[in-house]
């Protein structure tokens, strides 16, 4: 280690928003030549620290140094102007510029504006590289893929030395990952420094010569990657030993309660988000739905709570004296009004399941304020319900009449679940429930879920942890491309199995 | 007959305070910056250029008077005067990030405020013994036709007849939509009314982009307000005159789907609907001229509701309108 | 920036930024309103400064002025009322919008085309039907009319998502016009150019006045509805829908709110409301119309409602405030013969401020020291 110049050291770094620190006195280093990995679970800091060093964030205390002088970064400008190049987990491109215009944009270069000169000098560096860039496409054209594409050409355009990608394969395919790590390889190669931010081990051991690990927002360990081992990384990053042994009862009287048939879903822009999917979910079992992000498990979910128009296909709702329903075109209040106890956990918890500067009490209103004749509201019983979650469920919160915006993000998701879960459901759409929490956090969401399934609540499962689902669910669907790719069963299966379903269709899909 | 040779003139010259207001609230727009304080910075540009003719005028008799000092010092006190209010609503909406609806009409209230205070009162203030402002030597100055326009016929009336504010209001829109297109400021200011955050990680520097932009634009408002009461209304101060040619200019703005050279022809369109009324046949009913002012206005709609209908990306507002920016939101 | 960088900037060593800034954790509320407060305060300080600068009087007396103007006479005191009444109705009409994130800067048209539908009542069926059946028609028609105005541009904000803050402002002068029209087709002589008082003899259609008080009924309309609005947008679920919208509209529909129907519902009422503003402005004060009679306040109230975050009992405060102070600044102008148009500097400078101020409620700065360590100063 000893042998390589330090491109970057950053001392005793914090960095607070609001009441919650996201970094506390963290160190790090990054080397010339080497690709550092930055690992960590959701919400342990990793992109608040590079964000300070791309000039996003800037640190409530705590020194940067570059190439040994100290310095200040107070702009994105300041962080290209040292070679520090990030590349943002969301892409940070103006939808209606061209790729050219967007890989300029900032640029303080002499003369005028030349674009024809521009997209000749991107089409060098594609070249280089093995991208594919149309220069004059507009970027509200483009697939995710291409572009971040756009993104990681623009920050070579720059000539930067110090490379920062935020969790750059969320959104790639297996082969899309696989050329993207021999660039960054050929990077390294070049004496540039490489930072990958990642919460995926493999990914880790895949590339990195070196990976820093935090957790909670605190500086853990430093290790060289091949010197280390899954299982090391992995205590360090969840702070102990992690022994799944999830609890999964044995299904009790499975019956089929929602048939989903040949359901197909395209966006609003016209792009297939759902092709053709056909599954049953049953009473007293819970159903995972695996798949890349982004591969129409949200678009699934949406459909079914009545919240997503689709193309064609049916979803019905049985019931247990064998009737059924068909939801389609139905909107959540005319669902609701046929009797079908259904309820939501959506992925954006703030944005979509809750009401941020609302207090507890008015949030577990939200489905619920309509009940009764009177043209007032009612809040006593939503305040017994808020009262009675935060007691069952251990939220951390001052009291129910503190905005949820001031809660963290587990007990946030816990207030959410406890509302969703009281309507007493028949059908639970789980999407991503334990992203962003703690390891008792989790544990505490899937023991609810588990109890949900005893109850013999039909639970849908959308998860990104293949382990979880391995653990957690009887049955496992894997999306791949918006496609069902298989059906297997929880007990059964390997995990090597799903990641194969998971990728199979997405060589197609990849190249639409 | 519908005599057009007398008709386009007028036209014009209507459409010129409004060519400025909208070429500076694009520029502003395209910042990001929707500055609703338009209307105001007009009065207090043309109040400004009042004030600094009158104090011309009292001190330099008529025959005195040199062209340069008489439309340099009135010109100089209107960018003056809309610059400060330009900085006010910069330094309110981005660097104290207060709403911009909010303070934009807070500007427009002032603006107006200060106008027609100043109209109605720099006679008592400056002790003067005129009965009323009239600058109709400063005025002369700014009315100077280009020298040949009279020989021309109905082509001298129609292209050439107008005082130099106007051919700067048409130069400063073409050059304002050279700069957009083809620069790369124009690029950057683009970037800065679209998606602000992704401007800032590429290192533009956001504040500066929309200072300027706003200042700017403010700056050519305000001598919207300018030629209306030196050119238009021949150096005569009326309080409530200028009217509502500040919302129009805004107005102008959707109409011409933010693009500065459009908003020549559209000005000129929107100056003739503006005045149509005067070319209704005589003996018609006066109150349906009422009902012809309100052309402008149905179009605007018209247009913007056609806009969001197609939904094209291209013609939208600038994506950030209206929103304050600030980086480390989370 | 340091000019010592070298070519490739790597080893530039910044001039540390004086003060960073960022989002402050919750205020209690007396700090909160004591940073208002010091604006208002200091705002007061710059009016009076500009008064006697342009004046010549001192500080002291123009504020006494001032209060004379609001509060000299008992005349000049149910002026304020009056004032203040027809400003917080105004207020209280786009609040319900603001509050879902729908920027109703049209009220000013909104008002006048419920003047223009009580004025259209007391001239069309002012000696054609007994005076109830005509007040009530005026109550009825004046409502519809401003709901209409209002429900417009919600309706295209709902389906096409136009953008409504432009629309609404074109809105404005559309009805301008229309009023313009009406006043020339209803003219008094005829070439006047305006309406003039309308049923001065027969008084058909005047509002009832309680004793002797022009203004009471007005002002005891206004209190009432108030009252309403605060428990509409606190208590009842129309408010609690009208807060999701405007918090997330996402959220909305998630929960099964059909977000639609209520930006239109609430637009209604918004007009509505102002359509009161119009009926309470022509049937209870002025009894004619004229293209100027809601005077701006259209557009003033947008800033009432913003300064009392929303919240209709501290728009009695901020609308109070500011009807102060141009009443004041009437007197002023009078006394010293200036323009009447001194009330929008003030206002236009108190307004500045307290603008300015919320910036000191949601942001801190964070000055460092020079030491490199940082020091938090709460300004």
């Amino acid at each position: 280690m000893n042998n390589k110049t330090a491109a970057v050291q950053m001392r005793n770094i914090t960095k607070t928003f609001g009441s919650v620190v996201a970094n506390d006195k963290v160190n790090l280093d990054i080397y010339k030549g080497e690709v550092l990995a930055l690992l960590g679970e959701n919400g342990s800091g990793k992109t608040t620290m590079m964000n300070m060093l791309s000039g996003i964030y800037f640190p409530d205390e705590g020194e940067i140094f570059i190439n040994g002088q100290p310095t200040v970064i107070s702009s994105p400008k300041d962080a290209f102007d040292h070679g520090i190049g990030m590349i943002h987990q969301h892409f940070k491109l103006v939808d209606v510029l061209t790729a050219a215009e967007n890989i300029v944009l900032g640029l303080k270069e002499e003369g005028r504006l030349n674009i024809e000169a521009v997209a000749a000098k991107v089409k060098k560096i594609c070249d280089a590289y093995g991208f594919e860039v149309d220069p004059y496409q507009k970027i509200y054209n483009m697939s995710v893929s291409q572009k971040q594409t756009v993104e990681i050409v623009k920050v070579l355009y720059r000539g930067a030395d110090i490379l920062i990608l935020d969790e750059p394969t969320a959104v790639l395919t297996p082969q899309e990952t696989d050329k993207l790590f021999a660039v960054l390889r050929n990077m390294r190669n070049d004496g540039k420094a490489v930072v990958i931010i990642t919460h995926k081990l493999h990914e880790v051991e895949d590339i990195s010569d070196r990976v820093v690990i935090l957790n909670h927002g605190k500086f853990v360990g430093d290790l060289i990657t091949a010197q280390t081992s899954a299982q090391e990384m992995t205590n360090m990053m969840v702070g102990r030993a992690v022994e799944l042994n999830i609890n999964r009862p044995e299904p009790v009287d499975p019956r089929p309660r929602v048939e989903v048939q040949g359901l197909t879903v395209r966006s609003s822009d016209g792009i297939l988000k759902l092709d053709d999917v056909t599954f049953t979910a049953n009473s007293g079992e819970i159903l995972g739905i695996a798949g890349i992000s982004g591969c129409g498990q949200k678009e699934l979910l949406e459909a079914i709570a009545g919240l997503q128009r689709t193309e064609s296909g049916t979803i019905r709702y049985i019931r247990d004296d064998g009737t059924a329903e068909n939801l389609v075109g139905k909107d959540p209040l005319e669902i609701a009004s046929m009797g079908v106890a259904l309820s939501f956990v959506p992925e954006d918890r703030l944005g979509m399941g809750l009401v941020g500067n609302m207090d507890l009490t008015d949030n577990m209103m939200l489905r619920s304020f309509r009940e009764g004749p009177s043209f007032l509201i009612n809040r006593k019983k939503p305040r017994l319900l808020a009262e009675k979650v935060v007691k069952d469920l251990e939220v951390n919160t001052p009291g129910v009449s503190t905005p949820i915006r001031r809660l963290s993000g587990g007990n946030v998701q816990k207030v959410l679940l406890g509302r969703e879960i009281a309507s007493s459901p028949t059908v639970l759409l789980t999407a991503y429930a334990v992203r962003g929490l703690d390891i008792n956090s989790s544990y505490t969401i899937y023991d609810l879920l588990t109890r949900q399934k005893q109850a013999g609540v039909a639970v849908i499962y959308v998860g990104e942890d293949l382990d979880v689902l391995l653990e957690l669910c009887d049955r496992i669907l894997v999306l791949c491309g918006g496609k069902v790719s298989g059906l297997v069963d929880g007990k059964t299966a390997e995990k090597h199995q799903i990641g194969m379903m998971m990728t199979k269709l997405g060589g197609e899909a990849a190249n639409e | 007959m519908f005599d057009l040779v007398s008709f386009i003139p007028r036209a014009v010259a209507q459409s010129i305070p409004l060519l400025y207001g909208a070429t500076g609230e694009i520029l502003t727009e395209k910042s990001g910056n929707l500055n609703l304080g338009i209307p105001g910075i007009m009065y207090v540009g043309g109040i400004c250029g009042v004030i600094g003719a009158f104090l011309h005028e009292q001190a330099v008799p008529a025959d005195e008077m040199t062209a340069l000092s008489a439309i340099g010092i009135p010109m100089l006190a209107s960018l003056i005067g809309s610059l400060l209010m330009g900085l006010l609503y910069c330094f309110l909406t981005v660097t104290l990030r207060a709403n911009q609806n909010v303070t934009g009409l807070a500007i427009t209230t002032f603006g107006v405020g200060f106008g027609n205070f100043f109209g109605g009162s720099l006679i008592k203030l400056t002790d003067s013994d005129v009965p009323s402002i009239a600058l109709s030597a400063t005025s002369n100055y700014f009315r100077q036709a280009l020298p040949f326009a009279d020989g021309l016929g109905w082509f001298g009336r129609i292209f050439l007849s107008y005082g130099f504010l106007a051919y700067l209001a048409i130069i400063i829109a073409l050059a304002s939509a050279y700069v957009l297109k083809h620069t790369r400021v124009g690029l950057h200011l683009r970037a800065v009314g679209e998606n602000p955050a992704t401007a800032d990680a590429a290192g533009i520097n956001i504040a500066k982009y929309k200072y300027m932009a706003t200042c700017l634009g403010s700056m050519i408002a305000g001598l919207g307000g300018l030629y209306y009461v030196m050119d238009y209304a021949c150096g005569v101060w009326s309080n409530d005159a200028f009217g509502d040619r500040g919302w129009l200019a805004i107005a102008l703005v959707i109409f011409t789907i933010w693009k500065p050279n459009m908003a020549i022809p559209a000005s000129i369109l929107f100056g003739g609907l503006y005045i149509l009324y005067l070319y209704l046949p005589t003996g018609m009913n006066l109150s349906i001229k009422e009902l012809y002012k309100m052309l402008p206005y149905i179009v605007t709609i018209i247009v913007l509701v056609i806009t969001s209908m197609r939904n094209k990306r291209e013609n939208q507002p600038p994506e950030s309108l209206g929103l304050p920016y600030f980086r480390e939101e989370r | 920036m340091s000019n010592n960088c070298q070519p490739n900037g790597h080893t530039r060593v910044n001039n540390q930024p004086l003060f960073h800034i960022t989002k402050r954790k919750a205020l209690p509320w007396y700090y909160t309103w004591g940073i208002r407060g010091a604006a208002i305060v200091a705002a007061l300080l710059t009016c009076a400064a500009v008064t006697s600068l342009l004046t010549g009087e001192n500080p002291l007396e123009v504020f006494q002025t001032i209060g004379y103007g609001a509060f000299g006479t008992t005349r000049k005191t149910w002026i304020l009322l009056q004032n203040l009444a027809i400003l917080l109705c105004i207020s209280l009409a786009v609040t319900p919008a603001f509050k879902m994130r729908f920027w109703n800067i049209g009220a000013e048209g909104q008002v006048l085309i419920g003047g223009l539908a009580t004025a259209a009542c007391m001239i069309l069926l002012g000696d054609k039907v007994p005076n109830a059946v005509l007040i009530a028609t005026m109550v009825i028609s004046s409502i519809a009319a401003g709901a209409v105005w209002g429900g417009i541009p919600a309706f295209f904000k709902a389906k096409w998502n136009t953008n409504e803050t432009l629309f609404t402002l074109m809105m404005n002068y559309v009805a301008t016009q229309l009023v313009a029209f009406f006043v020339i087709v209803w003219e008094v002589p005829k070439g006047a150019g305006k309406i003039g008082i309308i049923n001065q003899d027969t008084m058909a259609g005047w509002l009832p006045q309680i004793g002797d008080y022009k203004y009471l009924l007005n002002i005891l309309i206004v209190a009432m509805l108030t009252v309403a609005m605060y428990v509409y947008l606190n208590y009842t679920k129309h408010g609690y829908e009208i807060t999701v919208v405007g918090e997330s509209e996402r959220t909305a529909r998630y929960v099964g709110i059909k977000v639609d129907k209520v930006i239109i519902r609430t637009m209604l009422l918004s007009g509505a409301v102002c359509g009161i503003a119009g009926l309470l402005l022509v049937g209870g004060t002025d009894h004619t119309i004229t293209t100027t009679i809601a005077g701006g306040r259209g557009f003033t109230a947008v800033m009432v409602s913003w300064l009392a975050q929303f919240n209709p009992i501290v728009m009695v405060l901020t609308s109070f405030l500011l009807v102060f102070l141009d009443r004041g600044a009437g007197e002023i102008s009078t006394v010293f013969a200036l323009n009447h148009s001194f009330g929008d500097i003030l206002t236009g400078i108190i307004l500045f401020f307290i603008i300015g101020s919320e910036f000191f409620v949601n942001y801190q700065l964070n000055f460092r020291k020079n030491t490199g360590k940082e020091g938090k100063a709460n300004v």
